[in-house]
């Protein structure tokens, strides 16, 4: 038997806690950079729930999403971090609130 | 941190992805954008209490609330981690997995991040006329 005696339930706890900062830091902060990393929580926190499951369920469906999910996080923080830099090339601010642009 | 929950989950190749790809990858272009863009202080958020976070934080806190109500109200009751856990971590059984049930969403994500690769070198090309 595998020597871990740790229940389900705590990495379930564990993943809801960081999903929440991760919501909380997309929704109050301003600073593109960091509503990026706060995404990135939350994605992890997913993550961490399907390898929970995983694990204890016997199935390995749970890791191959983490692994796609994973490439979909790094597709991701490319392109947001392109689009980041482009708009500060053009408007100099990286705060949400002041890109307006396509506000009619 | 949660390559180290991987490992005590069995799940040795999500784990070594985990620490490749967020301390190689995500990491190292987040600080080289945050080089980049050679930003000052953080304007400090003088209005730190407003409707905004206020609002941000009563939603955070009543998802995490709506969280623990389900898991403790239903608790899973699993204690011990599935006999195969030790088997389906492996590199093997993830790369078997990869190419043969896997073969098309593999392909598939391979798309994307070519994609995702030629669309951010676009994006952060210099536009030069």
């Amino acid at each position: 038997m595998l020597p871990t005696s740790i229940p389900l339930d705590w990495y379930l706890i564990l993943s809801a806690v960081l999903f929440v900062i991760g919501v909380i830091g997309v929704v109050t902060r301003r600073n593109a950079i960091i509503i990026f990393m706060s995404i990135e929580l939350m994605l992890n926190a997913v993550n961490l729930t399907m390898v929970a499951f995983s694990s204890y369920n016997g199935d390995i469906a749970g890791q191959m999403f983490v692994f796609f999910i994973m490439a979909v996080a790094a597709a991701e923080a490319a392109v947001g971090l392109a689009i980041v830099l482009s708009l500060f090339r053009n408007k100099q601010t990286v705060y949400v609130d002041e890109v307006n642009v396509m506000k009619w | 941190m949660l390559s180290g929950l991987y490992l005590t989950l069995e799940a040795q190749f999500v784990a070594a992805v985990q620490v490749l790809v967020y301390a190689g990858a995500i990491m190292v272009l987040v600080i080289f954008v945050i080089m980049l863009l050679n930003l000052g202080r953080e304007k400090h958020l003088t209005e730190s209490i407003n409707l905004r976070s206020v609002l941000g934080t009563i939603i955070g806190v009543v998802f995490a609330v709506q969280v623990v109500i389900v898991l403790l109200g239903r608790p899973t009751e699993r204690l011990q981690l599935a006999p195969n856990a030790i088997m389906i971590g492996t590199t093997e059984s993830i790369g078997t997995s990869l190419f043969t049930t896997y073969l098309f969403p593999f392909e598939a994500i391979s798309l994307l991040l070519l994609a995702a690769l030629i669309g951010s070198v676009i994006l952060a090309k210099r536009h030069v006329q």
